[in-house]
């Protein structure tokens, strides 16, 4: 088999057993991204050098005997993590200069459990949009199809692991921005609860809601990237000060009486029938396994989208304010006085769309709109949470599809923000309540792939690990690999 | 003031909080560091940065809010106070809005009219610092420094339960004495640690509702805010006799025209689109966390002062004076407890001598040249009969001045004080054998001459002889 195509853990293998170096090892993916990437935009900063050196250290650190659970494997970054010495973007022309003079506490601890970065990965701009168009560097294309979307905002990492560039990237998602980019290009995408990972050099887009995760091709990795990625940052006072569990240890457990939450919810119209069909088998496939099905009720769940078309762009707004051309990133040329600054540094380096968040934030929080907008969809959102909660009662986990649709063509819902908005329909409302949800492959729709929707209590990754993993012992969907990139 | 109009004021106070660190990074704080040399990444708001609340802050307003007798919230919450200039680098302000840590608070003052008062707080709470721009020196731009970004501070706000300038000098100053006594400020107001805005109205005497008021901005020194609110207050009762209206508006203070001019009116203002700061969480506190604080409490000055009233018999005044602040209140029951001389000895040397020594060098107690034990231990000399008071503030300005120890002092230059009986009867009788007519004319029932007899006498003692003892021998001598 082509190194490529292999996981994390296959890889890892390989390098203990001397099959190839991480050296070798890498050096064969940067030629693989400096050719295939051409065709799909995942990459926006490739850092060659850097993956060398680490490379090499890492093949030292074997030597040597020290190693980190991932010493030596090829990753990427979602270009929104704060890298030291290296561009930063955020998908914006805003930040198209911005080296950052510091790495986000994600990367340090990557880095030092030995993974060699081989960039940073294409995204939607600020994290803000569901299919990779809104970025700056032109969107990302769908290696099941360069026609269509690979999802947003984390596109770039979830293309670049579905294309076998790399076999694991790490993603954000603040409504669905890992899970819908993994549903739509075939790869495993999980957001930890939030408070699991710290956020700190992550750039911010709603702090209440973003989260940190990753893309990979099986369960087992993301339960090794995880139990890297997890744990109290004291520079995140929103990061929870809980025991990190040995992830790998706990996803060989059968899933044998785990009860499965089907809520109606997931299933009214808008779902696509051939979707609905594939998650329905999944479903089988779980219950064949031993896991019973317990139907749920999730009454809001309905007003999550508005809910978080409220709570996002509310907090963006503020949250962007920062990005006004006088210290760091863009700054418009000739400036006439401070508010022409202002006005045109954000005006020309800020895209639509974030434009478009940053307003409706800016009207929510308003005076006079602040109770009607912001106060109600607090609300709303705890009433959200509530109903989850009220469902982990009786169930381990709930199971649904992760968007109504597979992957869409470039340019069809560009111009329709609302059509856009839904698809994140099945999976804000893990984030409105701060719960872990994964995304797993379960089969195709006209060749294209869909993803099965796990949500667990919080800080129940293990049981999603689990239950996901089990399942891909059983099938055999994220083995798929795109023609194209075969 | 016009006797016919009423003054309403509010102050809302800004106390840096006198921590090693920043409110929400690990910056340090001290002041007058060259620019941006004090602010790290989380200070600059770089991309992904988040703040982490610096505990120090909460329990220097929980301290605070238990020396003003308010409730201090058990769950209080930092909001984002948004809008944008060049000094405020992430385009937002962390403050706290709808539940601040301290709330319902009251301190008492002497009034302007000697009344006692009851003045209300309405809140304390906690925010951080802008940075500061500098629009000097930089041909046609202008410069920022944001070391002063992040800088903790506590806002207290007043009721409106102020009625003149001077009431509002006299709550000032007294929560600059408190805030002082807790050692949660310096406040220090040229470096700006203390600065307070005023909102001012008047209404005509009797009328129930407040009148129009205006809000004056950033005056950093007690003489300041006692003229400008004067001047605004005459503003406003010229602008209502005239028939015309007060705008309700921001007001800036000028030092060098003595005049207030408007800095925005209410249209202007901005819609600061407040909302709690989801980068962090309520500060919740517990009961027991606030007793923990609560046994650190020291004396205030109140109960202080009416201590040293009781204890040390000392006239109001002085025991004003002296706990005004908490060191120099120390240093006077240091020396009282060392000092075998009365307590109201050693406050006429506090307040009179060394104040005055401090004041003409321009010197905080804390600088003191003298110590406090050197000098109980000059009073003792006074009080055993070692040196008089007179020859006391000789050698008093000679320890100030470096000249050694009292002791040093007295026998370099000879300044024993003369109690030997028959050496005193020798100038004594010299002095009475050289000034016949005045015997004379005092043996005629002129009485106020023995002051005339016992200036020469000391004169001729060099002041060193015992005034008490000269007094009677010449007495004596002369009867």
């Amino acid at each position: 088999m082509d190194i490529y195509h292999q996981t994390l853990a296959e890889l890892c293998v390989g390098l203990e057993k001397g099959d190839f170096t991480s050296v070798e090892l890498t050096q064969s993916l940067l030629d693989r991204v400096a050719v295939e990437d051409k065709r799909l935009n995942s990459f926006i900063t490739i850092t060659a050098t850097e993956a060398l050196a680490a490379a090499a250290s890492a093949d030292e650190a074997r030597a040597n005997g020290n190693t980190g659970a991932l010493n030596g494997l090829p990753i990427v970054h979602k270009d929104i993590f704060c890298t030291k010495g290296v561009k930063t973007t955020c998908g914006s022309k805003m930040l198209d200069n911005f080296i950052s003079p510091y790495s986000a506490t994600v990367v340090k601890k990557i880095a030092n459990a030995g993974a060699v970065v081989l960039g940073k990965c294409n995204m939607d701009e600020f994290a803000m949009g569901s299919s990779n168009e809104t970025s700056f560097f032109g969107p990302v294309r769908n290696p099941w199809n360069l026609e269509c979307t690979p999802g947003g905002s984390s596109g770039g990492s979830a293309a670049s692991v579905a294309a076998r560039l790399v076999p694991a990237a790490t993603g954000t998602d603040t409504g669905g921005s890992i899970r819908q980019p993994a549903a739509l290009t075939g790869t495993v995408g999980l957001k930890p609860t939030y408070g699991r990972v710290s956020r700190y050099g992550m750039i911010a887009f709603a702090s209440s809601l973003d989260q940190a995760g990753m893309i990979t091709r099986s369960v087992e990795d993301a339960a090794r990237m995880l139990g890297v990625m997890a744990g109290f940052d004291k520079r995140d006072s929103t990061s929870i000060n809980q025991a990190v569990p040995d992830y790998l240890a706990s996803i060989g457990k059968s899933i044998k009486g785990l009860r499965i939450g089907i809520a109606r919810q997931h299933f009214d119209e808008g779902l696509d029938e051939r979707t609905r069909t594939k998650v329905k088998d999944a479903i089988s496939v779980l219950e064949s396994m031993g896991a019973t099905t317990i139907e749920i009720d999730l009454p809001n769940i309905n007003l999550s989208v508005p809910t978080y078309y409220v709570v996002a762009p509310a907090e963006c707004s503020s949250n962007l304010s920062r990005f006004d051309g006088v210290r760091f990133g863009y700054r418009a040329e000739n400036a006439e006085d401070l508010l022409d600054l202002y006005c045109r540094s954000r005006g020309e380096g800020f895209g639509d769309e974030v434009k478009r968040r940053i307003m409706t934030g800016a009207y929510v929080l308003s005076a006079g709109y602040y109770d009607a907008y912001y106060i109600k969809a607090q609300q709303v959102r705890q009433l959200i949470a509530d109903d989850f909660k009220e469902a982990f009662f009786n169930v381990d986990l709930i199971v649904g599809p992760t968007t109504p649709s597979p992957a869409f063509k470039l340019g069809d819902k560009v111009d329709d923000p609302i059509q856009m908005y839904l698809n994140d329909i099945y999976t804000v409302g893990a984030n409105l309540a701060g719960l872990p949800a994964m995304s797993i492959p379960c089969g195709f729709v006209n060749d294209m792939p869909v993803g099965l929707h796990l949500v667990g209590p919080h800080f129940g990754e293990e049981v999603l690990l689990r239950c996901g993993h089990q399942y891909q012992q059983e099938t055999d969907w994220h083995m798929a690999c795109p023609e194209a990139f075969k | 003031m016009r006797a016919d109009w009423e003054v309403v004021i509010g102050l809302e106070i800004h106390v840096q909080l006198a921590t090693k660190s920043k409110i929400f990074s690990g910056s340090p704080t001290a002041y007058g560091a060259d620019p941006n040399t004090q602010a790290n990444l989380v200070d600059l708001g770089y991309p992904g940065v988040l703040p982490v609340l610096n505990k120090e802050v909460v329990r220097m307003a929980i301290l605070f809010g238990l020396a003003v007798n308010a409730t201090v919230a058990r769950r209080s919450v930092f909001a984002r106070k948004n809008y944008f200039y060049p000094d405020l680098p992430k385009g937002y302000q962390i403050s706290q809005l709808e539940l601040p840590i301290v709330e319902s608070g009251e301190i008492h003052i002497t009034g302007g009219d000697g009344i006692e008062k009851r003045i209300g707080i309405t809140r304390a709470h906690l925010e951080e610092d802008a940075g500061k721009s500098i629009h000097e020196g930089f041909n046609a731009s202008s410069g920022i420094d944001l070391n002063r970004a992040g800088t903790p501070l506590l806002e207290i706000v007043s009721e409106p339960d102020l009625r003149s300038a001077k009431d509002a000098t006299t709550y000032m100053k007294k929560i600059h004495s408190i805030v002082h006594y807790l050692e949660i400020s310096d406040g220090n107001m040229q470096e700006g640690s203390f600065r307070c805005d005023a909102n001012v109205s008047v209404r005509p005497l009797g009328q129930k509702e407040l009148g129009t008021r205006t809000e004056l901005k950033n005056l950093n020194s007690f003489r300041y805010i006692e003229k400008a609110i004067n001047i605004e207050v005459e503003r406003q009762i010229d602008l209502i006799e005239d028939g015309r209206k007060v705008v309700q508006e921001t007001r800036l203070y000028d030092s060098d025209k003595d005049e207030t001019r408007s800095m925005r009116s209410k249209e202007e203002a901005n819609d600061y689109r407040y909302f709690p700061d989801p980068d962090l969480l309520p500060v919740e506190i517990s009961d027991e966390y606030i007793e923990i604080v609560r046994a650190t409490m020291p004396e205030l000055p109140d109960a202080k002062q009416a201590r040293f009233i009781a204890e040390y018999e000392l006239k109001s005044d002085d025991a004003a004076i002296l706990t005004a602040s908490r060191f120099l209140a120390t240093f006077y029951e240091d020396i009282v407890k060392a000092t075998d001389a009365t307590a109201q000895v050693a406050a006429n040397w506090v307040i009179g001598d060394l104040g005055g020594a401090l004041n003409r060098d321009g010197l905080d107690i804390g600088d003191s040249k003298i110590s406090s034990d050197e000098l109980a231990g000059l009073l003792d000399k006074i009080h055993d009969n070692t040196i008089s008071g007179k020859i006391a503030k000789q050698v008093f300005e000679a320890i100030w001045d470096g000249e050694g120890s009292a002791d040093d002092i007295i026998e370099s230059k000879g300044l024993k004080q003369i109690t030997d009986g028959s050496a005193i009867e020798l100038v004594v009788d010299k002095i009475v054998a050289s000034n016949p007519t005045q015997v004379a004319e005092y043996k005629a029932g002129k009485d106020k001459l023995i002051g005339f007899f016992v200036g020469r006498v000391m004169q001729e003692t060099k002041g060193q002889a015992n005034p008490i003892q000269v007094n009677q021998i010449l007495k004596d001598k002369l009867k």
